[in-house]
């Protein structure tokens, strides 16, 4: 059995859904087996979401449950620093957190009625591999701060055995057409050359 | 064959449309609201949004009688006010065939609790189809329809969250429309008066027991052997979790989880060595199969509440120890109410007059939570109003002074009209707060019967909420923006105080609706902010407090303008920078200066 576990966590609002759609799209490209997970209604009300995606990697393979369990994750991308903390025990021994160096405080700490953790990439650093990336900052390059979260998925495009052709084939397909340019070179600028 | 990778509620809707089914209705509820958006995409459905549960299953039930398949669609506690025509329905029987969609909500993602539906289909003679991912969405929603037509009866199809809102491969077949069957006044069938409804409910016990005779070789429940040493009953999702964790273990999936195959049970019962039940919330299988006698586990392994996992199985069932890590102590992120939301502008004011709320399901019920925490009660749909009423009548109308009712405009049109009758009629003083913010908001933006808008997209008329609360005998009728807190403070002060009944209309549109116009942007001037944190107190996660300087600022990013802690600043250290569209429009200014 090797199917491949990923789960994109964030805040609501951060653009998951389309995420989890591009990753959908590439299993379906590929002919093979998928499943997606999502979190619906409260996902615009700035609360914690998470989509959990599972693709066999070979044809004729079938996935069974359509949510990634704790310990089993392969691939973590966090689009807030704070959710990758809460989701970070998910992810596999030998497993790769990527992470959009964001804050955005919760309701709880915004009334003061906790604290947001310090030194939280460093400290998963020290327990998984994680590669961070400001992606709010690389999107102001681009000029459209709308797409970091393809800039992200480009990042974790480079742990995951699709081909960069195939990702750019399903953004072209997933993406509003108007916005098919600006979303390739944020996912080319992610995965890097 | 097509395939394609689909919700589960899309492939539902897909499955009704490939069954022929021609009319559907129903009321947007989490995680069953997809099912409508999806079927009125198609050619030959009618598909609509209904005030509440009750009239669309009544609406299906109508298109039924008349020999057209037709289908109606809600959430768990939607079937609660659905109820009504269901246990009759049963009776009736189907001459088209009528499908029931109901999402169950283990985990209580969003719901008010976590009953099994599962349960109605038993007490109310009502067989249950259960799918296991999205394909078997698309097919049991077709046998569904036919089951329904050969056994002359309604059919429950009950889905779950994960499987609602899970996508997987769908085979896509052709459309096959049956032909209509011919109407025929048939009064001992359709009218369920006394007489009628006696013969009937002999009819609907004989049913049942052909069908649990059926059952047992029905294509939808199936048994695999295979290590006999463990015999695993499941249906739905908890099915997959069997498959992850043991994929060689004996096993009877049903689809049809009510009746129950008695006879099959028994058999597969009397070839495995272990016999384990795997069903999540209630134990309705388990509680059957032992009262046949058959030894078997369940609910002492596993849980009552919440979802299954397969970690769970490998624990409990399997009795591994899993080496996972701690998660992480972490600050809890609850959803809140989006920046530019009128709701939080409606409960500043009466969060500042000390005003207790009894409240009611939407996104304002999120005004339960800090740093609002103006809500005493949410019950169900409806109920605020109701309730509100409830505690005037024990405390007596001083006692109420201090109270309002609030209610969305499409939680009112619901079952929130008949809740104000019985105020006005039995003569109660309260205050209630109508939030219209033109939406059906937390189940992701619907239209609804004030909207002036169908499910279809068609305009329409609109009910206008004002002259339906005078005709009811309200008296004192209100309508305020929602942004004006200076008047909604007057108006409230003075109709809580009031011994006489009053509505208050709070107006503005939903800051997520594709129409909204923002209106620009607001800043701080650190120079003039006196860090009071008045502006803060509503908590709006636009507007925080600079941990450097202490003075209040505003992520540009998530601000659009409402203005409400421009109001709320006693300093003037708040500014509005106008968008061009707001003021073109003549948005603003409104109740605020800038």
């Amino acid at each position: 059995m090797s199917v491949m576990n990923i789960m994109i966590v964030g805040v609501g609002g951060q653009g998951t859904l389309l995420t989890s759609r591009i990753l959908g799209g590439l299993a379906e490209q590929a002919g093979y087996d998928v499943k997606l997970s999502e979190v619906h209604g409260m996902a615009q009300r700035g609360g914690s979401v998470v989509t959990y995606v599972r693709y066999a990697t070979e044809t004729g393979e079938v996935v069974a449950e359509p949510i990634v369990e704790e310990g089993t994750a392969d691939v973590l991308i966090a689009f807030e620093r704070l959710e990758a903390l809460r989701y970070a025990h998910f992810l596999k021994k030998d497993g790769v957190l990527i992470v959009n160096d964001q804050r955005i405080d919760p309701i709880t700490v915004v009334t003061g009625a906790a604290e947001y953790p310090e030194g939280i990439i460093e400290s998963l650093s020290a327990k998984y591999k994680v590669y961070a990336i400001d992606a709010m900052e690389e999107a102001k390059k681009l000029g459209n701060t709308r797409t970091f979260n393809v800039i992200v998925l480009g990042m974790a495009a480079r742990h995951m055995n699709y081909a960069k052709e195939d990702w750019e084939n399903v953004i072209r397909a997933k993406v509003p057409p108007k916005t098919v340019d600006i979303n390739l070179a944020a996912f080319r600028q992610g995965y890097g050359e | 064959m097509e395939k394609k990778i689909m919700l589960g509620n899309e492939a539902i809707a897909r499955g009704a449309w490939e069954a022929g089914v021609k009319v559907s209705s129903a009321y947007p509820g989490t995680p069953s609201t997809e099912v409508s958006e999806n079927l009125v995409k198609y050619e030959g459905v009618y598909a609509e949004w209904a005030p509440n549960e009750k009239v669309a299953a009544e609406v299906a039930m109508g298109a039924s009688i008349v020999g057209t398949r037709a289908m109606c669609a809600m959430k768990c506690v939607g079937l609660n006010v659905a109820s009504d025509p269901l246990y009759t329905a049963a009776y009736i029987g189907a001459l088209g065939g009528l499908v029931y969609v109901v999402a169950d909500d283990p985990g209580l993602y969003s719901s008010q609790n976590e009953q099994d539906t599962r349960l109605i289909g038993r007490s109310s003679h009502v067989p249950v189809i259960e799918p296991s991912d999205s394909e078997e969405a698309r097919v049991f929603t077709k046998r569904a329809f036919e089951i329904s037509e050969k056994y002359d009866t309604p059919v429950i199809l009950r889905t779950t969250t994960r499987l609602a809102h899970s996508q997987g491969v769908v085979n896509l077949e052709e459309r096959v429309v049956p032909e209509d069957k011919e109407y025929v006044r048939n009064a001992p069938k359709n009218i369920m008066m006394p007489g009628n409804a006696k013969q009937r409910h002999i009819f609907v016990e004989q049913r049942e027991k052909q069908m649990m005779e059926d059952a047992c070789t029905l294509d939808i429940n199936k048994v695999t052997y295979d290590d006999t040493s463990i015999g695993i009953i499941t249906s739905g999702i908890p099915y997959q979790y069997v498959k992850e964790v043991l994929p060689h273990a004996s096993v009877l999936k049903l689809g049809l989880v009510y009746p129950l195959p008695k006879k099959l049970i028994e058999e597969f019962a009397s070839k495995v060595d272990r016999l384990v039940i795997v069903e999540e919330l209630e134990p309705f299988i388990e509680s059957a199969v032992r009262s046949w006698g058959i030894k078997c586990e369940g609910k002492e392994l596993f849980t009552l509440q919440g979802e299954y996992s397969a970690n769970m199985l490998r624990e409990k069932l399997l009795g591994e120890t899993l080496t996972i890590d701690e998660a992480a102590t972490v600050p809890n992120r609850p959803p809140i109410l989006c920046p530019g939301c009128p709701h939080r502008s409606t409960f500043s004011v009466l969060k500042k007059l000390g005003i207790h709320a009894s409240g009611d399901i939407g996104c304002y019920t999120l005004g339960a939570v800090a740093p609002l925490s103006v809500v005493d009660t949410t019950l169900c749909m409806g109920g605020s109003i109701s309730m509100l009423h409830g505690i005037e009548k024990a405390k007596g109308k001083d006692f109420v002074k201090n109270w309002v009712a609030v209610i969305g405009d499409s939680t009112f049109l619901h079952t929130g009209v008949n809740s104000l009758m019985n105020m006005a009629y039995n003569k109660a003083t309260g205050t209630v707060i109508i939030l219209d913010n033109s939406t059906t908001g937390m189940t992701g933006h619907q239209d609804h019967p004030a909207t002036g808008k169908m499910l279809n997209g068609e305009t329409t008329n609109a009910v206008d909420l004002k002259e339906l609360c005078l005709a009811l005998g309200v008296k004192r009728v209100f309508v305020i923006d929602a942004f004006d807190i200076k008047e909604m403070e007057r108006v409230v002060k003075e109709e809580v105080a009031r011994d006489e009944l009053s509505v208050i209309i709070a107006q503005s549109p939903c800051a997520l609706l594709k129409e909204y116009i923002p209106k620009g942007k607001c800043a701080v001037d650190p120079e003039k902010c006196r860090k009071c944190g008045l502006c803060l107190k509503p908590g709006c996660p636009a507007i925080k407090k600079d941990p450097e300087t202490g003075c209040a600022v505003i992520d540009d990013t998530m601000c659009n303008g409402c203005g409400l802690c421009q109001q709320l600043c006693p300093f003037g250290a708040i500014s509005l920078d106008p968008n061009p569209k707001a003021v073109e429009a003549g948005i603003i200014p409104g109740g605020i200066s800038f």
